[in-house]
């Protein structure tokens, strides 16, 4: 029922909004006030603003992978208090000094839904992770527009190695996609990931629930068949040194270029034939020579045209940063599957499309509204906004969530000022075999994969005891907590500096009688009390969690 | 409150709650109190019932295994074999054909699910996949329901070895499975700190866990609390030697097979004989769309026959086969039709899973598939069918519902029905 009410405000009041300074963008406004319906509609009432220093410390784990240091979170709240949230967000996004913690955070995000953890891991495996990692680096470092980007990923030809000849990281996406079952991978990849259409089930049949044919499938499908991989040995041996993905004339599976169509199979065995056609019903030329049409070229053209396009990447940064999506799974869109603010869905995604495709501008919507300022508190007011239970989501609180491996990983380097020494390579070999621990693979051919990075006994097993741990509370010369222990007024202090750091507030009442007691416990040594603080800290939920 | 903080001496535990007692900073002691109640309990009760799943990640062709098609188009080059039980199998199952008495084929499985990830979830659970809700899997369920014959069990009750099997759906974290590479080595399992001193990090821990729980009242705060709580348990459990592995005599071993399966069912066995109730063994490798026949009868085949006659064999004989399912099944069939490539495509509508031990009848193939194995020409069975069947062969209700957070009543198994003929 709110569906339409909604319609019906964004038609008659298209930017209505509470009381916000003029400094506010309007964007900002429009999320502020449907959400706000929402509430109404629902008759709940949202969750207080969370403080400051949370709200710090989520900005900084959303933007940019980690979370702050005690120096950031100071300089944070001597800012002004009407500005200091949208300042620190100008900051992330645009000081020099953080373009790189951005530009890692995103292109691991996007390496593992283009690629997965275990992209590349496979002895068969063609693709280059440092590869797939090079180019969005650098992609997001310059916050290329992101219609770029998929236009990118989509048509990409070239070398999948930094280093070799025709080297285009981009090709990483599709290399190991388009060689096994005629192309089967990136079709239905490229549709989920870019369009939220998930088309995997239409292979076979059509799909029961939604709109999608089997007919589609295959002439979505046709768009990648002239695409190949070739393997590139190095000199001499059969070891793979990396690939090429190229686009080459396509004959058709009846060897007939000009007419270069593909045969597919029903269920009851008749054959029937698709040419490339767009999910909209926009044909191409049906030619398989590249000089006449090259068809991913063709296709990168049409989905960004789609105004699917725009709802898929609104739909996944607003799940990024809010817990969940407007829709679950969060990359599954249509009439099938209907969203929670359809009108909000629909107006952020032709705003983001009027601004020229700026993630940043994006992030800076996002991060500025009222549902991303709200304390993580199920109150009496909203209890029934639940979504972990099935109810959809209706945004009057901050879903509390786990960080994911690698926020901790930054987090925990951070938090105890350790990043290893060595080359950028050594650092980021060392973080890959760390978050290698976690990765399961289901043993299929499409790659499926799991990850027991999810609040289970074995990370339990890894925060308690592990290496990083073990760095992270060492006393020893150098150390944080020696460091730490040198510096501050008293041991108050001190404890309070520890809980800002890990934690962005200070210690309870109860808190600092429990360290006053293990101070005495550890015979008046400090070091080794605020060792076990510190501890307790990094393995609390409250560190842990998204908050 | 700085003022206290100098240094006393000769703190003991003892002390140090002390120190605490009547502050209301004394939460509940639940975390640091361990474990040791159950720790004199020096034999576990024999009448526990246990469950291995076998599972065969990629969706086998149960067409080459279970229930072979000599001489139609679709039947491929091998050849079935007799076993000890009423049925034949593939010639490439020799030992597993030996135990076969044991273990009953239901080969009038009918399922609607051929992607990957739906059909290992409608598999795993007995529910199709809905976003809006997470179902408890086999593993989940079974050691939510069979926890209470086993108080003194101190190690998870839900251990998934060489995969990551499926969640706990809305039993919460508490009931994920414990996943364990098979050589049962457990990475980061030690802390080396002095019991006194580990027990007072915990009861931190304890404090900082409790005033974020209550201040957020959210669900995942309290499930962290009781992940930790299991955490603590194992790492300071004996019973954490059902893990190695290693201890086992070379040649038993070898008769499971060195590999990760064979290994990974012996580990099974170990586990089961501790009380544990549900334990998930993976082998993946079976998506095969390309060249299957060589991939089946020279790879798969002699790897599976091997670990799971061992299994079956080694539980006989130790008489935990009557108290212990066995169950073998993957996410779907493979088509009957032989593709362009020498392989087979996903296929659900006929195929089969293969059950036994409990209170469940071996040696029988139950229900048929057409001649050319492409439909299932009996009454079909479904995801939810086995696993009430599974349920009742371990003693489990079918009767039993859950409640999930919001309130909707779930029943156990999806409600499926009994496959009679594989009940006693």
């Amino acid at each position: 029922m709110s569906r339409f009410s909604l319609i019906a405000l964004v038609a008659l009041f298209p930017l209505a909004a509470s009381a916000v300074d003029s400094s506010t963008p309007t964007q900002v406004s429009m999320i502020n006030s449907m959400i706000e319906q929402g509430w109404e509609d629902f008759e709940i009432k949202p969750a207080p603003v969370v403080a400051d220093e949370q709200w710090c410390r989520r900005a900084f784990l959303d933007i940019i992978g980690r979370i702050p240091t005690g120096e950031e979170l100071e300089e944070f709240m001597e800012g002004s208090r009407h500005e200091r949230r949208s300042d620190l967000v100008e900051r992330l996004l645009h000081d020099d000094r953080y373009t790189e913690e951005y530009a890692g955070h995103w292109a691991t995000t996007w390496s593992n839904i283009l690629i997965g953890r275990s992209g590349g891991n496979d002895r068969r495996s063609m693709i280059s992770k440092d590869g797939m990692q090079k180019y969005l680096r650098d992609s997001f470092a310059r916050n290329k527009p992101y219609d770029t980007l998929v236009r990118e990923l989509v048509s990409a030809t070239g070398s999948t190695k930094p280093g070799t000849e025709n080297f285009n990281g981009a090709v990483n996406f599709l290399v190991d996609k388009v060689n096994m079952d005629k192309g089967v991978l990136a079709t239905s990849s490229t549709s989920r990931i870019f369009l939220g259409q998930q088309v995997q089930c239409t292979q076979c049949h059509n799909h029961p629930f939604n709109q999608w044919k089997q007919q589609m499938f295959w002439e979505f499908n046709s768009f990648f068949r002239q695409s190949r991989s070739l393997r590139r040995f190095v000199d001499g041996t059969r070891d793979i040194d990396h690939a090429e993905l190229i686009d080459e004339d396509f004959a058709g599976e009846a060897n007939q270029a000009e007419d270069a169509l593909i045969f597919y199979e029903l269920r009851n065995g008749l054959t029937k034939v698709a040419y490339p056609v767009f999910t909209d019903g926009t044909e191409i030329p049906k030619s398989g020579f590249v000089s006449d049409v090259n068809r991913r070229n063709e296709l990168a053209q049409l989905m960004l045209d789609s105004e699917y396009l725009d709802k898929m990447i609104v739909n996944r940064m607003w799940s990024l940063f809010l817990g969940f999506g407007f829709t679950k799974p969060v990359d599954d869109l249509g009439p099938h599957n209907p969203a929670s603010h359809p009108a909000l869905l629909e107006e952020l995604a032709k705003a983001f499309r009027s601004s020229s495709y700026d993630l940043k501008q994006l992030i800076t919507w996002i991060t500025l509204s009222r549902p991303y300022s709200l304390s993580p508190v199920l109150g009496s007011n909203n209890e029934i906004d639940d979504p972990s239970i099935g109810e959809m989501p209706k945004f009057s609180r901050f879903y509390l969530r786990q960080m994911s491996a690698e926020q901790l990983y930054q987090s925990m380097l951070t938090a105890t000022d350790a990043a290893s020494s060595g080359s950028y390579e050594q650092q980021e070999q060392e973080r890959r075999r760390w978050l290698g621990q976690f990765v399961v693979a289901f043993g299929t051919d499409e790659g499926d994969e799991a990850t027991t990075f999810n609040g289970s006994i074995p990370q339990a097993l890894m925060l308690f005891n592990g290496d990083l741990t073990k760095k992270a509370i060492s006393t020893g010369r150098g150390s944080y907590i020696a460091r730490l222990s040198s510096g501050g007024k008293n041991p108050v202090d001190r404890l309070n500096y520890l809980f800002m750091n890990g934690l962005a507030r200070r210690p309870t009442v109860n808190e600092k009688k429990v360290a006053a007691a293990l101070l005495r416990s550890r015979e008046g040594d400090e070091k080794e009390m605020l060792q076990d603080m510190w501890w307790a800290i990094l393995n609390s939920n409250e560190f842990i969690m998204q908050h | 409150m700085s003022t206290n903080w100098q240094t006393p001496s000769g703190m003991t535990r003892r002390h140090f709650m002390q120190h605490l007692a009547g502050s209301s900073a004394a939460v509940s002691a639940s975390m640091t109190m361990g474990n040791a109640l159950y720790a004199n309990a020096d034999e576990l009760k024999k009448n526990h019932k246990s469950a291995i799943l076998l599972w065969m990640g990629g969706g086998p062709a149960t067409i080459d295994i279970w229930d072979l098609k000599p001489g139609a188009a679709t039947g491929g080059p091998f050849q079935p074999i007799s076993t000890s039980g009423d049925l034949q199998i593939c010639e490439h199952m020799p030992m597993v054909a030996q135990q076969m008495h044991n273990l009953s084929v239901v080969r009038s499985m009918s399922t609607r699910e051929a992607d990957h990830n739906r059909g290992r979830y409608y598999m795993h659970t007995g529910y199709v996949p809905n976003p809006n809700i997470e179902h408890p899997s086999y593993g989940s369920v079974i050691a939510h329901e069979t926890i209470e014959q086993r108080p003194e069990l101190e190690i998870p009750p839900f251990v998934s070895i060489g995969g990551a099997s499926a969640g706990p759906g809305f039993l919460g974290m508490a009931w994920a499975p414990f996943s364990v590479s098979s050589n049962g080595r457990i990475r980061n399992l030690e802390m080396k700190l002095e019991d006194s001193r580990l027990r007072e990090r915990m009861y931190a821990l304890e404090m900082i866990e409790t005033g974020f729980a209550k201040r957020t009242r959210d669900v995942p705060a309290y499930e962290h609390a009781k992940v930790l709580k299991k955490t603590f348990d194992l790492m300071t459990s004996s019973q954490m030697d059902a893990f190695k592995v290693d201890k086992e005599p070379e040649e038993v071993k070898e008769r499971y097979g060195t590999d990760g399966f064979g290994q990974g069912c012996l580990l099974a066995r170990r586990l089961v004989e501790s009380g544990v109730p549900f334990v998930e063994v993976d082998l993946g490798g079976w998506d095969n769309h390309n060249g299957i026949h060589t991939i089946l009868k020279d790879n798969k085949l002699p790897q599976l026959d091997r670990a799971m006659s061992a299994l079956v064999e080694d539980l006989e004989q130790r008489e935990l086969l009557k108290d212990t399912v066995v169950i073998w099944m993957g996410e779907f069939g493979r088509t009957p039709r032989i593709n362009q490539n020498a392989g087979r495509d996903h296929f659900a509508r006929a195929w089969s899973c293969v059950v036994g031990g409990g209170n469940l009848n071996g040696g029988l193939a139950v229900g048929e598939t057409s001649s050319d194995g492409t439909a299932v020409e009996t009454e079909p069975f479904s995801s939810e069918d086995l696993m009430s069947t599974v349920c009742k062969g371990l003693g489990i209700s079918t009767e039993k519902t859950f409640t999930s957070k919001n309130g909707r009543p779930m029943k156990i198994a999806g409600g499926g029905k009994i496959i009679s003929d594989l009940i006693a």
